[in-house]
């Protein structure tokens, strides 16, 4: 790393609809964050270091050299600060799942900000709020108007905000695929930009299970049963994500008897992470009877879009449930759709 | 590079242009998608003006991709692919819009359908400019083919291929070959006597050294494709040896079981629990009927095996999988009648001297039950007067709209007949008289002057409740005589329903054996209804005789050699195109899942278990698409059908609604916010 201290980089990390977890797996490189700051002046990082937002907009345009984002956009203020680091950043990696696919955040696309709020501010058992008050984007007081993010109905992702150069994969990214990743960085060793920085094969590849051909009478929920530890999950009738699901973790769930839930989200070049995963299920069901299909399906998968959508709905074509559009079909209110 | 788009929309004289704005369409695709070099529209895009029009414009303009909407892709993608290869540009970067039977054809409203023109044309511009060029593969034909069904459709090809020189396997579910035609006392226009001119046939087909002979066996498995088709052939256990039997006829002498013939008699005579179908069958090998023989029901008697003089009966032989490789297959399944039951007011199985035309064959039949004699089913007494009624279960929405074709010539054949051997007064009731073959009508005139009654209606009911002494102890057809306009009551002896002609009732489980499908009505789909009545969707699977739709001895007998014909064509050229449209498995990519592995309908796909990967046999590859969707890491790719291609032609086809997903396009209700 020597020759790169030499230049050092200038390094920021971002976060925003995230869980924070992405920082802690950052930080699960280990003394190698020493390497890191030989390499890179950490110049914007609120989760670790205090700084300031008017710091960042101050300095030049593409002055940082390598900002990592983590989360989704879900309000104004996470919108505005994707813009500020994209513009500000050489390179902009979307950094773990709800960056790059929206992740579990983007579950809430099922929902919109009215139903959000309702739920949030007033059906949960601990709340107490008899005059509704809900979060307001502009307060009028006495002292003037104060401002809060808006919140949006639609969750995006980073690349739905803004141009992103990289994307490193899962929910977290793992600590050594990070290293790996920043070693990349530093020895200019980068994939063409609009890559993601993995593996080009699935969880199965590193999962030492015996695959067989396989035929699914029935899916079964973990608690269920208790797996044989030497079979394929899938052929023991658990929804396993590992076929559709991109390799980098280490097959770590299967090897603890769990079936993996998708975190790496999809394969190179694949397009609907979902789609794909349904669409190889359904192959694999042992049936030509559709009421016996359909049973199957119903039995086994009570929650389709937390199993095939867990991480990427956002990121998906399908986005988010159905939005009430203005009547008609002219161009506008398609595209109104669309979002 | 942009691509050079070259955009030809097709009139298709008025076909297209009657219901589509198709210079609306080129000029609006020219003027306004992006990539496109040149937009035309023509007359006929499809003749040697418009392939020329393509073929210049490639050298021209130095087009890169070509359109053509047009009509479907199966009359003429091969056409325009030919015109591209001519011109030098792979024929693979061609793409058709259906603008026809997807667009003109099933609309009525001119603005909506140009419209959609409009879409689908887009569409394929989006999409053609993502395709890659392809090399076509040519596979070498093996020269055996599989005939499977030995009814007259299947023997003429099996015939024409043998006298060629070229090995057939014919397969028959029956114990012997012959069909339905063996079961007809005379054929109609000419009165031949049906089993004179089969049964040559049948001892020809039986003894000819190019055939092997499978009776008794039914089609289990095809996989491959055209030129090496690989089938499994489920042999019955006959319970006879074959190659020990010399056909002496004792076994089927000496057994005590009689049961009823349900099948070659039709249920008017017995035979034996081990029996031959009739005499002439070929070949004269019985089969033991596990279900009516005493020694598989209670494990006594076994007189045949006892007094076999060549101890050929084995109670023991099981089914056996006999594993063929052909290059083409001939597929005569034939037909099996309608169940007249199902029309209850006709009295079939009611009222016992109602008969199907099947039964009345072997009834007039000399080596049927009755020894040709045409009596009641008491057997003894001769019908003083006997109803023919046509269209039962033809042409009736109820049961099948179509018309079965050959039951009015069947009718009169029959009537001929019972006027012949006996003194009865017939009457044939028709709804349309439909002699349009040589000789039929000439057929019909003839029988109009030997006293035959015709009575133009469609029967209401056959019963046995007498209104009138008159009527007493005799069935009465009710009948509107429409050239009278009247209800009428026809006292009789004897009914004879003309059932319709249906497809077998396993054709479509067949069909999905080798990859072919059947119309609504289960009769097989032909490549082209007009031009290409013999081939199929699927290259090197044929279809002939009766199995196709219902026809006549000499019509089957025309295709069946019309089949025979195109095989003997794909054997003498030696090798054929295989469409390089195939699946291909990333191997680096792929983690060997196996979920691909028991999907394919071709077995084209193999696991290698030492390097964990599964990988697609190209040669078998249809590129249909299957593990391509199933596999979910997406390593699996679709040569000419590719996400990027299918997305691709989705944006086209939401032209006006589509907008790219970029970070400039933004929620309506973003609200800035300024730095804290």
């Amino acid at each position: 790393m020597s020759e790169a201290a030499a230049t050092k980089g200038k390094l920021a990390i971002y976060w925003a609809a995230s869980c924070g977890g992405c920082e802690i797996s950052l930080l699960g490189i280990d003394t190698k964050i020493l390497d890191v700051a030989e390499a890179f002046d950490v110049v914007f990082c609120p989760c670790i270091a205090d700084g300031k937002v008017r710091d960042v907009e101050k300095m030049q345009d593409g002055e940082i050299d390598v900002c990592l984002f983590n989360g989704g956009i879900r309000t104004s203020e996470q919108e505005y600060m994707a813009r500020l680091m994209r513009k500000k950043s050489k390179v902009l990696i979307a950094f773990g799942s709800c960056a790059s696919e929206g992740c579990i955040p983007g579950l809430g696309n099922l929902h919109n900000r009215e139903t959000i709020f309702e739920d949030s501010y007033q059906e949960t058992a601990s709340t107490d709020n008899p005059q509704r008050v809900r979060p307001q984007s502009v307060t009028e007081v006495d002292e003037g108007k104060l401002h809060l993010p808006v919140f949006y109905d639609t969750l995006k992702t980073l690349d739905q905000t803004v141009p992103v150069d990289y994307y490193l994969p899962g929910c977290p990214p793992e600590s050594p695929r990070i290293w790996e990743a920043i070693e990349a960085i530093v020895a200019g060793k980068l994939p063409p930009p609009g890559a993601v920085i993995g593996e080009h094969t699935t969880v199965c590849d590193t999962c030492p299970r015996t695959r067989d051909e396989k035929k699914i009478k029935a899916f079964k929920r973990t608690w269920e049963v208790l797996p044989d530890e030497e079979t394929c999950l899938l052929e023991q009738g658990l929804v396993c994500c590992g076929p559709a699901t991109r390799a980098g973790c280490g097959a770590l769930c299967p090897a603890v008897n769990s079936p993996c839930i998708g975190c790496y989200g999809p394969n190179q070049g694949v397009e609907d992470y979902g789609a794909r995963l349904m669409s190889a299920l359904a192959s694999v069901i042992d049936s030509e009877d559709p009421e016996e299909i359909d049973q199957i399906i119903e039995q086994g998968i009570p929650d389709p879009v937390g199993t095939f959508y867990r991480f990427s709905l956002a990121a998906s074509h399908l986005r988010r449930s159905k939005r009430e559009v203005a009547a008609g079909n002219g161009p506008s209110a398609a595209a109104a759709d669309v979002r | 590079m942009a691509e050079k788009v070259g955009v030809y929309v097709c009139h298709c004289g008025s076909n297209i242009a009657g219901k589509v704005d198709v210079e609306d369409v080129a000029k609006w695709a020219g003027e306004n998608v992006k990539d496109v070099a040149v937009s035309r529209d023509y007359k006929f895009m499809c003749s040697s003006l418009g392939q020329k029009l393509v073929e210049d414009d490639i050298k021209e303009h130095g087009l890169t991709r070509v359109v053509v909407a047009a009509c479907s892709p199966h009359l003429h993608e091969k056409t325009f692919r030919r015109a591209c290869s001519n011109a030098g540009l792979n024929p693979y970067l061609m793409e058709m819009t259906n603008i026809r039977e997807h667009c003109s054809w099933v609309h009525k409203d001119r603005a909506a359908a140009t419209e959609k023109a409009r879409a689908l044309v887009s569409a394929s511009i989006e999409r053609v400019k993502f395709q890659e060029p392809l090399e076509p593969m040519f596979v070498d034909v093996n020269r055996a083919t599989l005939v499977i069904g030995g009814g007259i459709a299947g023997l003429q090809a099996t015939l024409e291929l043998a006298d060629a020189g070229y090995p057939v396997y014919l397969v028959e579910r029956q114990p012997s070959i012959g069909g339905h035609m063996a079961q007809f006392d005379k054929t109609f226009p000419t009165l031949d006597c049906s089993a004179c001119i089969l049964t040559p046939k049948m001892s020809e087909v039986g003894q000819h050294e190019n055939v092997t002979l499978l009776t008794y066996a039914e089609l289990e498995e095809v996989s491959g494709s055209v030129g090496s088709f690989k089938v499994k052939i489920r042999q019955k256990a006959r319970h006879v040896v074959f190659d020990d039997c010399t056909g002496c006829g004792i076994c089927v002498e000496k057994c005590p079981r009689k049961v009823l013939d349900t099948e070659f008699e039709a249920g008017m005579g017995n035979r034996k629990a081990i029996y031959m179908p009739f005499p002439q069958a070929v070949p004269r090998v019985p089969v033991i009927d596990t279900e009516s023989c005493i020694w598989f029901e209670r494990q006594k008697c076994r007189a045949c095996e006892k007094l076999c003089p060549t101890n050929a009966i084995d109670f023991d032989q099981q089914d056996e999988l006999i594993d063929i490789e052909v290059g083409n297959i001939i597929m005569a399944t034939g037909w099996e009648p309608f169940d007249t039951r199902k029309i209850p007011q006709y009295g079939y199985g009611r009222l016992a001297n109602v008969y199907t035309s099947l039964e009345f064959e072997r009834l007039c039949n000399a080596a049927g039950p009755t020894n040709g004699k045409i009596v009641l089913r008491d057997g003894k007494t001769e019908p003083k007067s006997v109803a023919i009624v046509h269209c039962v279960g033809s042409r009736d929405e109820r049961h099948n709209p179509y018309c079965s074709g050959v039951c009015c010539m069947a009718a009169l054949k029959l009537g001929h007949l019972v006027v012949e051997k006996t003194d009865a007064e017939v009457y044939s009731f028709y709804i349309d008289m439909r002699t349009n073959q040589k000789n039929y009508e000439e057929f019909y005139q003839r029988l109009l002057g030997e006293g035959m009654r015709f009575v133009r209606g469609k029967v209401a009911e056959v019963t046995d409740a007498a209104r009138k002494p008159s009527e007493q102890g005799k069935l009465i057809v009710q009948c509107e005589d429409t050239l009278v306009g009247r209800q009428q009551r026809y006292p009789v002896d004897m009914v004879i329903l003309m059932g319709a002609i249906e497809p077998q009732r396993d054709a479509r489980e067949m069909g999905l054996k080798c990859g072919i499908s059947c119309s609504m009505d289960g009769w097989y789909t032909e490549r082209h209804p007009k031009l290409d009545p013999v081939a199929t969707m699927t290259d090197g699977i044929f279809v002939a005789g009766t199995c196709q739709g219902p026809k006549d001895i000499p019509a089957s007998v025309a295709q069946g050699a019309a089949a025979a014909a195109r095989v003997s064509g794909m054997i003498t050229k030696g090798k054929v195109m295989i469409e390089p449209i195939v699946a291909k498995i990333d191997e680096e990519g792929c983690s060997g899942c196996r979920i691909c592995n028991n999907m394919c309908p071709y077995n084209a796909i193999e696991y290698d278990a030492e390097a964990q990967v599964s990988r697609v046999i190209t040669a078998l590859c249809k590129g249909c698409g299957t593990c391509v969707s199933a596999c979910p890491a997406g390593v699996i790719s679709g040569a000419h059908f590719s996400d990027r291609q299918i997305f691709a032609q989705i944006q086209g086809a939401l032209w006006d609604a589509w907008q790219p997903q970029d970070a400039a396009s933004q929620d309506a209700e973003t609200v800035p916010v300024s730095a804290p």
